[in-house]
C-alpha cells in the first residue's frame, strides 16, 4: 500500500535493491525525493515521434525536459531504463474508483444515491484513498482516472438521471486533496431510454411493458430534465440580476448553472442510436456541451456525432453486440470505425475492479482494425483532452504532471509489466493487495498429509 | 443486454446467424482438409512452424511439416496463422432456454440442463466466432446442489440434440457460499426465506442429501441384488429423480463441478466428498483456492477459475490474478473459464494473463483453455490438443493467440469449418439488405393497415368513435350489420 518510495541514491542497483525491498516492508519517504531522471528508453511523448535512447527528467512533479540529448542533472536520482519503454500513464475515464470497494457490499458502495436528480453530489467527496482497487489498477499502468457518481459496468448499478458531478485523480496520494486533478470535471446524464424489456431482479427475469408506456416515462424523464434546466437558467438569471435579499441558495440549482452556461460538460451516457440521436438533440436544443459515454450504437450514428462534434467514451470493448442482428464483432470493430470518421474517442472500463483491463479494451479494438498509435493515444491522452484536462495530463511534454509509466514493452499487450510508474513525480509502488497476497500464500508450506 | 424494439427487427435476428449458418449446411463435409503453412500450438508435442494438419472424417490424421495434400482435398491455406485446439470452456451458461437458476428448493438435482438446451442462442455463434469450440453447461448457483449439467460442442446450426458431447460423463452442479446462503439479495415480497442462510447450513443440505441418496441407493442395491438371486414377486423401490443423480454421483458415474469461492467452504466440500467416498471433478470459480492448493491437488479434483475478477463481492475480494498460476504451481489440473457469454470470446487473453501473473509457460498458458479443462470435463482423449486421432476441434488465429491483437479466423468442429470471419463479413451487405426488405415490408403493411383502418372509421363522428380503435375484423362485421357499439 505505499504510495512513494524514497530513493536515496542514484544508482540503479540500489533502486532495484528498494523496489525489492518495498516487497516486503514499504520505505515511507520522510521528504519526497522530487527530481528523476529515466534514462536511455524509447520514449513515446504521445506528442511527436516516439525517441529513441530518450531521456525524461521529472522535477517537483511535474515533467521537466523530454528529449534524446538531455543533460541528467546533477541533483537527480537516475533510472536506467535502457530495454524499456517510456510512456504517459493511462487514464480511465470512467470508474466508480474510490466509491466501490465490494460490489455486493452496499456498506461499502457510494454509487448510487436515492432521488433521480442529484446534480449537487460530487464524487470527490467520498473517495476513499486507501481503497485496494487504486493500488491494484495503477500497478497495471493506470495513473489517474474520472470516477463518476451514478453510472456503473460490471460491479455497480447505476440508478437516477441527474446523477452527480465527476471528479478525476491521480491513483496515489495520502488525501483526495492531495490526489485531485479536478474536483468538478462533468455532469453525469444518464439519458432516460425507451426501454420496453427490464430485467427485475426481484423476480430475476425480464419484464416486458408496452411501448406506449414505456414513451411516456421516457417523456415524463425528458420534461423533467428539461424542467431542472430552466429553472437552473431561471436560477442564475435571479442570482446575476435579482435583489440579494430575495435571493435563496439552491444547492441543486446552483450546481446546474456551470452546466447550462456550457461551461461544465455533459457526461451523457446512451447505447441505442435513437437515444443518442435524442440526446444529441435536446443537448443542441439546451446549449450543454455534450460528451458521449458508452455509446454502444455510435457506429449507426457517427455523421451526426462529427458534425455535431461529440466525443465519445467509450465502454468496455468486451461487450456483446447490443442487437442479436448487430455484426458479432461491432464492440470491437467500432473503436476502427468511429477513428476513421475523425470522431474522438477515449476508452474506459465503466468499472471500478475491471479498470485495469483499460488496455486490454485498446489492445483489442487494435487487433480488429485500430491503429496501434490511436489505441495509445486512446488510453493516454484522448481522455483527457474530451475532458478538458489536457493541459495537465496525457503526454511527455515538459510542464505536465509527470504521470509516467516506464514498461517491458507495448503497454497494450497483456504479458507486458509496468517496471516503473511515477504519479504526479513520485516513483510509486506497484505493490498492491493481489501481490501481497500471491507472496504470502506462496510461501505456505505444504500442509503434512 | 438491450434487444431490437421492432417485432421485425426481432423476426430478421433469428434469421441472420441462421443465412450464414445455411451456407455452412451447404458446404459438403469435405473427405479430406489439409490446413497447410502455419504455426501449429500443439500442446502436447511443441509448436511447428509451417506445419500442416490432415483432417479425415473429422479426425486429426497427420500432423507434420511434410504432409503431401492428398487427391481431392480442400486446403486451407494458414500462412502466418496459427492453429491450436479449439477452447474449451469450462463453465458456460449458453444455449439455455429460459432460467439457469431452479431457485425454489436447496437441492435441485432433478432438474436437467441437456432438456433446456437452446441451440439457436446467439451466444453459441459469438463464442464460436472466439474460437471455443466446447462449453460445459451448467445451470446457476442458487442452490448448494443445483441441476444435472451438460458438455456440448458449439455445432452452430445443428438441432439441440446434436449438441452435446458424444460419450462425456454428464455432471451435476453444487454451490457454495454467499450464492446458495442468498446473502446479496433479498426474497421478494411474500417469498419465505429459504434455508440455508449460512455456509454451516450448506454443509449440512448436501450431508443431509447424500445420507438420502445413500438410503436410496442401498434400497435399489437390495432389490437388485435380491431380483438376480431369482425372488421374482418384488415390488421395485419407487423411483426418485432427485436422488438419482447422487447415486451416479456416488457410483462415479457423474462428475460434481462446484462453484465455490472461500478456502473455508472448498475444505468443507472435500471433507464432505469424502465422508461419502466421492470425488469432486472440479472446483468452479475457486477464487481463494491458491490459499489451499495443497489440499485440493491433494483431493484430485481440478480448479477452474476467471483470471482476474474479483471485489464484486465478499467473497471475491481476496481473488487474485495469480490464482491460476499458483494453483499450477502447486500440482492442480487448472483451466480459466469464462462464466459468460462475452468473457468466453477472448479466453485465449485471459490464459494470457497467467503469464503475467505468475509467470507460466505459454505452453501452460494455452492449457489453461484447452486441454485442461478437456481433462477436467473427461474428454481429453477426444480433443485438448492437436494429435492424431483426436477431433479436429481447431481455431486459426491470424497471431499468436496468446497476444491481445490475435482475432479468430476460423473454428473447426469435427473437421467441419462452422465459423470463417471472411465469409461472415462477406455475408453482412447481403443481410443487412434483407433486413432491410423485411422492415420495409413490416412498414408497408403497418401503414396500409393504417390507411385501411383510417378509411373504415372515417364516416364515425360521433362521440364513441374512439372506442371502436383499433379496427378490428369483428368490428367491421358489427359496422356492416349497423349494430354500432
Amino acid at each position: 500500500m505505499s504510495r512513494a518510495i524514497s530513493v536515496k541514491s542514484s544508482s540503479l542497483q540500489l533502486i532495484s535493491f528498494c523496489l525489492a525491498l518495498s516487497l516486503a516492508f514499504p520505505l515511507w519517504s520522510q521528504r519526497a525525493a522530487n527530481v528523476y531522471a529515466i534514462k536511455g528508453a524509447k520514449v513515446y511523448t504521445l506528442a511527436g515521434p516516439a525517441i529513441e535512447n530518450g531521456t525524461v527528467v521529472i522535477r517537483d512533479g511535474k515533467i521537466a525536459a523530454v528529449g534524446a540529448n538531455i543533460a541528467v542533472p546533477d541533483d537527480a536520482q537516475v533510472i536506467d531504463a535502457a530495454g524499456l519503454e517510456v510512456y504517459p500513464g493511462m487514464f480511465d475515464p470512467i470508474t466508480q474508483m474510490g466509491l466501490n470497494e465490494v460490489g455486493a457490499v452496499s456498506a461499502t458502495v457510494d454509487t448510487r444515491e436515492l432521488g433521480a436528480f442529484n446534480p449537487e453530489l460530487i464524487a470527490a467527496t467520498a473517495v476513499n484513498p486507501a481503497t485496494a482497487h487504486i493500488p491494484v489498477t495503477r500497478a497495471n499502468g493506470i495513473t489517474e482516472v474520472l470516477a463518476v457518481p451514478g453510472i456503473g459496468g460490471f460491479d455497480s448499478e447505476g440508478g437516477g438521471v441527474i446523477t452527480g458531478q465527476a471528479s478525476t485523480f491521480n491513483l496515489a496520494g495520502w488525501t483526495m486533496d492531495e490526489m485531485q486533478i479536478k474536483r468538478s470535471v462533468a455532469m453525469v446524464i444518464n439519458w432516460p431510454s425507451i426501454q420496453t424489456r427490464s430485467f427485475d431482479f426481484s423476480t430475476f427475469s425480464f419484464k416486458e411493458k408496452p411501448y406506449t408506456e414505456a414513451k411516456k416515462e421516457y417523456d415524463k424523464s425528458v420534461n423533467e430534465l428539461s424542467d431542472w434546466l430552466v429553472r437552473a437558467r431561471h436560477y442564475a438569471q435571479a442570482k446575476e440580476k435579482g435583489s440579494p435579499d430575495l435571493f435563496v441558495r439552491d444547492l441543486k440549482l446552483e450546481a446546474l448553472v456551470p452546466v447550462v452556461e456550457g461551461k461544465l460538460p455533459v457526461l451523457m451516457v446512451a447505447d441505442d442510436a435513437r437515444d443518442i440521436r435524442n440526446a444529441v438533440d435536446f443537448c443542441a436544443k439546451q446549449n450543454l456541451k455534450m460528451i458521449l459515454a458508452s455509446g454502444a450504437e455510435s457506429w449507426k450514428v457517427k455523421d451526426l456525432l462529427k458534425e455535431k462534434k461529440i466525443p465519445v467514451i467509450l465502454g468496455p470493448t468486451e461487450r456483446l453486440p447490443e442487437r442479436e442482428d448487430a455484426p458479432y464483432d461491432k464492440p470491437m470493430t467500432q473503436p476502427a470505425e468511429l477513428n476513421a470518421a475523425g470522431i474522438p474517442f477515449a476508452f474506459s472500463s465503466f468499472g471500478t475492479s475491471f479498470s485495469r483491463r483499460l488496455p486490454q479494451y485498446a489492445g483489442t479494438a487494435v487487433g480488429y482494425g485500430l491503429p496501434h498509435d490511436e489505441g495509445l493515444k486512446a488510453v493516454m491522452l484522448n481522455a483527457a483532452q474530451i475532458l478538458g484536462l489536457a493541459d495537465q495530463v496525457g503526454t511527455l511534454e515538459p510542464g505536465k504532471l509527470a504521470n509516467i509509466i516506464v514498461t517491458s514493452g507495448d503497454p497494450l499487450e497483456i504479458q507486458t509489466q509496468v517496471r516503473y510508474l511515477f504519479i504526479k513525480g513520485q516513483l510509486t509502488s506497484t505493490d498492491n493487495r493481489h501481490r501481497d497476497l500471491y507472496e504470502e500464500y506462496r510461501k505456505r508450506p505444504v500442509p503434512p498429509r | 443486454m438491450k434487444r431490437a424494439l421492432l417485432l421485425a427487427t426481432v423476426a430478421f435476428a433469428a434469421l441472420a446467424p441462421f443465412s450464414v449458418r445455411a451456407q455452412d449446411s451447404n458446404t459438403q463435409k469435405d473427405s479430406a482438409i489439409l490446413i497447410k503453412n502455419a504455426t501449429i500450438l500443439t500442446i502436447t508435442h511443441g509448436n511447428i512452424e509451417h506445419g500442416s494438419i490432415l483432417i479425415r472424417d473429422g479426425k486429426i490424421a497427420g500432423v507434420g511439416t511434410d504432409l503431401k495434400v492428398p487427391d481431392g482435398a480442400t486446403v486451407i491455406d494458414a500462412n502466418g496463422q496459427y492453429v491450436m485446439p479449439g477452447i474449451i470452456d469450462c463453465h458456460s451458461h449458453i444455449a439455455i432456454d429460459g432460467g439457469v437458476n431452479e431457485g425454489s428448493v436447496s437441492v435441485s438435482s432433478m432438474a436437467n440442463i441437456a432438456d433446456v438446451l437452446d441451440p439457436d442462442d446467439m451466444s453459441i455463434y459469438d463464442d464460436l466466432a472466439g474460437g471455443v469450440t466446447a462449453a460445459n453447461i451448467l445451470h446457476g448457483s442458487a442452490n448448494a446442489i443445483g441441476g444435472q449439467t451438460v458438455v456440448i460442442k458449439l455445432r452452430w446450426g445443428k438441432p439441440a440434440s446434436q449438441l452435446p458431447f458424444e460419450g462425456a460423463l454428464p455432471g451435476i452442479k453444487f454451490a457454495l457460499g454467499e450464492n446458495p446462503k442468498r446473502s446479496n439479495f433479498s426474497p421478494p415480497p411474500g417469498v419465505e426465506p429459504r434455508y440455508p442462510a449460512t455456509r454451516l447450513g450448506v454443509e449440512e443440505t448436501i450431508r443431509e442429501a447424500f445420507i438420502e441418496a445413500r438410503q436410496y441407493k442401498k434400497e435399489w442395491d437390495d432389490y437388485n441384488q435380491k431380483k438376480a438371486a431369482g425372488n421374482e414377486n418384488l415390488i421395485p423401490p419407487r423411483r426418485d429423480e432427485k436422488l438419482e443423480p447422487l447415486v451416479e454421483v456416488l457410483e462415479g458415474k457423474r462428475y460434481v463441478h462446484s462453484h465455490c469461492y472461500r478456502a473455508d467452504e472448498i475444505l468443507m466440500l472435500i471433507r464432505v466428498a469424502n465422508e461419502f467416498g466421492f470425488k469432486i471433478r472440479t472446483f468452479q470459480h475457486v477464487l481463494e483456492g491458491y490459499k489451499i492448493a495443497d489440499e485440493i491437488a491433494a483431493s484430485g479434483a481440478g480448479g477452474s477459475t476467471f483470471s482476474d475478477w474479483w471485489g464484486y463481492k465478499m467473497e471475491a475480494y481476496d481473488a487474485i490474478p495469480y490464482n491460476a498460476a499458483l494453483m499450477t504451481d502447486r500440482g492442480v489440473i487448472v483451466s480459466i473459464n469464462s462464466d459468460d457469454a462475452e468473457e468466453a470470446r477472448h479466453l485465449n487473453q485471459e490464459a494470457a494473463k497467467s503469464m503475467k501473473y505468475g509467470g507460466l509457460s505459454a505452453n501452460d498458458a494455452l492449457k489453461l483453455v484447452t486441454l485442461n479443462p478437456a481433462i477436467q470435463l473427461g474428454i481429453d482423449n477426444r480433443v485438448g490438443s492437436i494429435e492424431v486421432g483426436k477431433d479436429a476441434d481447431l481455431a486459426i488465429f491470424n497471431h499468436d493467440p496468446l497476444s491481445v491483437y490475435a482475432v479468430v479466423q476460423k473454428t473447426l468442429i469435427d473437421g467441419r469449418v462452422y465459423f470463417d470471419r471472411q465469409r461472415d463479413i462477406d455475408a453482412r451487405p447481403a443481410l443487412e439488405k434483407e433486413k432491410q426488405d423485411l422492415l420495409a415490408k413490416e412498414k408497408k403493411a403497418a401503414e396500409e393497415k393504417k390507411a385501411e383502418g383510417k378509411s373504415e372509421s372515417k364516416p364515425e363522428k360521433k362521440p364513441d368513435a374512439k372506442k371502436k380503435q383499433p379496427p378490428t375484423s369483428q368490428s367491421n362485421v358489427g359496422n356492416i350489420a349497423g349494430g354500432g357499439l
